[in-house]
């Protein structure tokens, strides 16, 4: 190693006098020369699909990531073309985007803020992407969305659900396609009430952080506004595995409906202990006991197995939607892979594709060109229905998926039905709204 | 008054886990001086041989099903298990049913060849290197282990049920003369303790009521005193983290139910188990067993929300503020010996 | 010079000199070239490299040299980005104030935590720091929350009330640290040939702190209070017993090192202002563990190269994707060229932390004194070679 060291310096040295000679001001170029951070010169142009590839998110990072893939292969003209014919924009041509061919590079988030920041970093300053996209939580989403910000390029949020995102934490630069808390509540809500009555007494049992709180907060204030009572809300530990000591006591309270706002594999493990303590055959107030999980995941709703029959929770997009756009890429996907796409593949997926529309409207990659573009963009034939991104806070708007799981499911990934399709109306917000607020989105960024 | 017999209860199924891997544990501690931060994994192993089990007898050919149709709108094709062919369709889901615990069965000799392939073939070397080389190697290990089961199993956890004979819970409230539905308790973890009782009371009759056993304790005690009385103290050894290893592998087999199985279920639990052999003093088998227990109770009483809402965040933190108290108070645990680990 | 030995001295200069030109040592390869992909001359990584090799020369100091195992060291890197961001909200962008408020609050911390859990020794001490640790974790990650951010972590916004500076920027976006004026993120790049090099402000603002930290931790070493720390380290008994309380001197080097923990931590923050609660977890206390037995305990030099070699993994080998496997293998017939892809694929990429745990085995089973030791082998095998070659040898031997 030492030898090499030594040789390489010494090439490096006449390099760095011949260099110096020869071209000073081409050859040392500080950033601020490009317009923008990143300006794709030659013929490709480079996306960062940053997704967890360690850690309990894996398969979710593995889904999304085959998502990217399928969507870069479409963009570039091969395969099927997936949603790109059932767009309502018609502006991307398979020819890559502004005719340069796409590529991309991955990192692994380990669903840790510091680690996305990194890897999105190299992403940027080693790879030069110019778009930013992926992530299975909403600390990853928010961390590097404030980092993309900084740094002057897009970033298209993956599975995030936090109303943060889009709310007090917002950013120019950051683009949210996924639905959030606020939706969840407004959707489940209504579906709620038909199904078990208006005086109902929930019993809250929350994970400890960020986005446990912004749902907690956005399924109670709209089950109260139902008339449903919360007769508590626990905080639980993320890293907890056993929940057994915090679902005991439930029936005790007297509550008769418990709203697990979990996800991953605290949902799974959350989910499962109330099953085994039978909460599911007991009977409070002369009424059946209920179980709800606000925010789905086709994906981790395989680790609950058969516990997940019968309870509902809403989802940003299913495979068994019979659209053209959602069955255009069921099929792209199914052909490819053997399977059909989760929830977060779908997201990804359409994020991608909406970058590189946006672009191509904008006819430039500058970051501000590509926001402005994406500012109050209207769209269909995506899987969702009409679509607005709004340009207040960069958060898109549309149908919700009130879904439960199924009774007899026919195979392995035929585990969640659809029961109601809530209109986009229905689950809007002033951008204002109080559990958004706090937070400003500040002015685009170009970069250096 | 129910909402304590409650958390008593949940305590003592908490502290049945923890006391099971704390005990394997000190088993390895104590015979062979090695602090296994691979121990966690051998939990993890155990129970993904229940999911290697109920894959074995889900084991399906496939057949096409013509009037369904999957995602894509082919043909459906339907899975059919091959136990159904050999047993027919009732006797065949019944032993899908008991795939946990037909699976003790199947983990024992597995985990025990696990445990001895893992002390010739490894642990074997480290037994006069520093503590720190024994925590980094098996820690590289228990890392190398997740891995490979994550490689092959995903990392979405994995649903494998109780027998349905098993579901639902027992009302303990009533049978109190409480009032029904106040202190019910799901049959499987009351299986789960019952299961750990006979484990540490076995394990322990080992030790006291056998030759072998009192020749282990014996070399726990002075191993080099034993090795010069001409008895081959290293073979009994080796056995010794056979037994512990299947102790921890069945410990994970009878959790699967209660938790589906993920490959990081190891790690989840390492650090807890590290601080429940030393809150209850390094080597010494009684004092994990305790302090599992203990740290399982205190565990369950700081989640209630009558604690969470006096002192916020106590459940928290708990374990580790515990751990604290009784390390200042008592310098080696609740029950260590004076010497081990202190340098 | 500088008060070191020769040998020391030398070390010091070469260390110098690698951090120097390390924009250059880390980018061997052209750009454009498939190799590109094993350049890591990026200012986030060599900025890390350098942070975490402060990180663990401090971790260094109380392990290697008075033998307490420390497994909640990450707490304290932790709580110092907590203060130097809070410094960037409150009070201004520069970083020195941030960095000098982080050393301070990261010393408290380390001298009450330091002060009960050195009540004890051996693993009692190990579980009694990782208990400390784990306790603020789970303390910053939920009800902390209004303090320290919670899950997101804890980052600057629009509207801080920065008492010396300007909420926003006049095109309205968030400043960034700086150090009077120099912006810690701003770069030069030099393009020779297909080679292309970054100097960024950043990375050479953390080198030369990283530097005097080395050049501390010499002194340390060389120091009668070192020598005291390696009595206590060789035999603690014999020297209660003859009358010296051994307490001061580890309580000393327990604050040094949670302060060059707080330094680490400072540092992360101004180069990227977020702090996240994950910071502090129990597998970020055994990673400087881990960094700082890989590349050798007790040597000067053996920490920091542990410290490159974990960055390097985490952030070079998870990048590489199965796309990018199939590139390199194009050349060979299609049936070889998936072969190999599929044999390869579960070590590298998403499979990164299989590699590092396997490579954790290798390391402590054949090199018990870390990549230093191997660097000594090294090097004796090439003297057993011939004399002459040996002359070359540039590889730190401590």
């Amino acid at each position: 190693m030492s030898k090499t060291d030594v040789t390489r310096r010494g090439m490096l040295k006449t390099g760095a006098v011949a260099g110096a000679g020869l071209a000073v001001p081409t050859i040392f170029t500080a950033q601020s020369a490009h317009a923008f951070t990143n300006e794709p010169t030659g013929g490709t142009v480079t996306l960062g699909f940053n997704v967890p590839q360690t850690g309990p998110y894996a398969d979710e990072g593995a889904d999304e990531l085959r998502a990217y893939q399928l969507a870069v292969e479409h963009l570039n003209g091969g395969g099927d073309g997936g949603m790109m014919p059932t767009f309502s924009s018609k502006e991307l041509q398979g020819n890559g985007i502004l005719g340069k061919k796409v590529e991309y590079v991955t990192g692994d988030t380990q669903t840790k803020s510091d680690a996305a920041r990194a890897s999105a970093k190299s992403m940027i300053e080693k790879d030069g992407a110019i778009m930013i996209t992926g992530g299975s939580s909403s600390g990853v989403a928010v961390a590097v969305q404030a980092l993309c910000q900084e740094a002057g390029v897009i970033f298209m949020a993956g599975l995030t659900h936090s109303n943060d995102t889009t709310g007090k934490d917002k950013r120019a630069n950051g683009f949210r396609h996924f639905f959030n808390s606020y939706m969840s509540g407004a959707a489940l809500a209504p579906v709620l009430a038909n199904a078990y009555g208006t005086d109902r007494k929930a019993y809250h049992l929350t994970a400890d952080y960020n986005w446990g709180y912004t749902t907690e907060e956005a399924v109670k204030s709209s089950t109260e506004a139902m008339g449903w009572e919360t007769v508590a809300a626990v905080k639980t530990p993320l890293t907890q595995t056993d929940f057994s000591s915090y679902i005991a006591p439930v029936l005790q309270s007297g509550a008769d409906t418990l709203v697990l706002n979990h996800y991953g594999g605290n949902m799974v493990n959350s989910l499962t202990n109330a099953v085994q303590f039978g909460l599911r055959d007991k009977q409070v107030n002369g009424k059946d006991f209920q179980i709800i999980v606000p925010l789905y995941s086709r994906l981790m709703a395989k680790g609950a197995g058969a516990n997940v029959k019968g309870i509902f929770g809403s989802t940003n997009w299913h495979w068994s939607l019979q659209d053209e756009g959602s069955k255009a890429f069921v099929r792209s996907f199914g052909t490819k892979y053997g399977f059909p796409p989760s929830q977060a593949a779908h997201t990804c997926y359409v994020q991608t594709l909406l970058y590189a529309d946006a672009v191509q409207r904008a006819g430039s990659f500058a970051p501000c060109a590509v926001a402005e573009a994406l500012e109050g963009f209207e769209f269909d034939g995506l899987g969702n229905g009409k679509t607005l991104y709004r340009a207040d806070d960069h958060q898109c708007f549309k149908d919700v998926l009130v879904v439960k799981g199924k009774e007899n499911p026919t195979s392995e990934f035929d585990l969640l039905e659809i029961v109601e399709v809530t209109p986009a109306d229905q689950v809007t917000y002033a951008p204002d709204h109080p559990q958004f607020s706090g937070g400003a989105l500040g002015t685009c960024n170009n970069g250096a | 008054m129910d909402a304590i017999i409650l958390q008593i209860l949940n305590g003592l199924d908490k502290g049945s886990a923890y006391a099971l891997i704390a005990l394997g544990l000190t088993l390895i501690f104590g015979t062979l001086g090695v602090v296994n931060f691979a121990h966690g994994a051998l939990f993890m192993i155990g129970a993904f041989c229940a999911v290697t089990l109920s894959r074995i007898l889900t084991l399906s050919h496939t057949i096409i099903d013509d009037t369904q149709k999957d995602f894509l709108g082919n043909p459906l094709k339907v899975e059919v298990p091959y136990v159904h062919d050999i047993f027919g369709v009732a006797t065949g889901d019944a032993i899908i049913d008991w795939a946990v615990p037909l699976s003790l069965l199947f983990a024992i000799p597995i985990m025990i060849a696990v445990g001895v392939i893992m002390e010739r073939g490894l642990i074997k070397h480290f037994y006069k290197r520093p503590h720190a080389d024994q925590i980094l190697v098996t820690f590289g290990l228990a890392i190398v282990l997740q891995e490979v089961i994550k490689y092959f199993y995903g990392a979405n956890p994995i649903p494998t049920p109780a027998p349905d004979a098993f579901k639902g819970s027992f009302d303990f409230g009533a049978a109190l003369g409480f009032d029904p539905n106040l202190i019910i308790y799901p049959y499987w973890r009351i299986i789960y303790f019952g299961f750990a009782a006979v484990i540490i009371g076995g394990v322990f009759a080992f030790l006291q009521f056998t030759t072998f056993g009192m020749v282990v304790r014996a070399g726990m005690a002075d191993r080099e005193t034993v090795g010069l009385l001409g008895i081959n103290i290293d073979r009994r050894f080796t056995i010794m983290f056979g037994v512990a290893a299947a102790v921890a592998g069945l410990a994970g087999v009878m959790y699967t139910p209660i938790n589906s199985p993920n490959y990081h279920m190891g790690m989840d639990f390492l650090v807890l188990s590290f601080v429940v052999v030393v809150v209850g003093g390094m080597g010494s088998l009684p004092g994990a067993v305790l302090a599992g227990f203990l740290l399982g109770i205190l565990e369950s009483f700081a989640s209630m929300r009558e604690v969470i809402d006096i002192i916020p965040g106590i459940n928290q933190v708990i374990i580790y503020l515990v751990a604290i108290v009784i390390l200042l108070t008592r310098p080696r645990g609740l029950m260590g010996r004076k010497g081990v680990m202190e340098d | 010079m500088f008060k070191l030995e020769k040998t020391d001295l030398s070390l010091l200069v070469i260390v110098a000199v690698l951090t120097m030109f390390a924009p250059f040592i880390l980018n061997p390869f052209p750009a454009d070239s498939a190799m590109a992909q094993f350049n890591a001359g990026y200012p986030d990584l060599m900025q890390r490299f350098v942070i975490f090799g402060v990180f663990a020369i401090g971790f260094n100091i109380l392990f290697g040299l008075t033998g307490y195992l420390s497994f909640g060291h990450a707490a304290f890197l932790g709580v110092g980005s907590y203060a130097a961001v809070w410094m960037f909200k409150l009070l201004s962008m520069n970083v020195v104030p941030a960095i000098i408020l982080s050393v301070i609050v990261a010393g408290l911390f380390s001298l009450v935590i330091g002060f009960v859990s050195l009540r004890r020794s051996g693993i009692y001490f190990s579980i009694l720091t990782l208990a400390f640790a784990q306790m603020m974790f789970a303390l910053a990650y939920s009800v902390l929350t209004p303090i320290t951010g919670g899950e997101t972590g804890l980052q600057l916004a629009l509207d801080d009330p920065r008492i010396l500076g300007v909420s926003q920027t006049a095109g309205g976006n968030i400043p960034v640290p700086s150090i009077f004026g120099l912006e810690m993120r701003s770069s030069a790049e030099l393009a020779l040939g297909a080679w292309s090099f970054t100097f960024n402000v950043g990375y050479y603002f953390c080198a030369l702190i990283m530097l005097v930290s080395f050049y501390v931790a010499i002194r340390i070493f060389r120091s009668p209070f070192g020598m005291m720390l390696r009595a206590v380290k060789s035999n603690q008994q014999r020297m209660n017993y003859t009358g010296l309380n051994s307490k001061p001197y580890t309580l000393a080097a327990f604050v040094i090192s949670g302060m060059y923990a707080g330094l680490a931590g400072g540092l992360m923050a101004s180069m990227d202002p977020l702090a996240g609660a994950e910071r502090m977890q129990w597998t970020a206390s055994g990673e400087v563990v881990l960094m700082t037995i890989l590349g050798g305990v007790g040597t000067l030099i053996g920490p920091v190269l542990g410290a490159g070699f974990i960055k390097y993994f985490e952030n070079i080998f998870s990048k590489i994707n199965s796309t990018i496997l199939h590139e390199w293998f194009a050349f060979l017939p299609d049936g070889l060229e998936d072969l190999l892809v599929n044999v390869l694929y579960p070590f590298i990429g998403k499979g990164w932390h299989l590699t590092l745990g396997i490579l954790f085995m290798l390391v402590v089973i054949y090199l018990p004194g870390g990549l230093v030791e191997g660097g000594q082998r090294v090097n004796g095998w090439f003297r057993n070679r011939g004399a002459k070659k040996s002359t070359t040898k540039t590889t730190p031997a401590e």
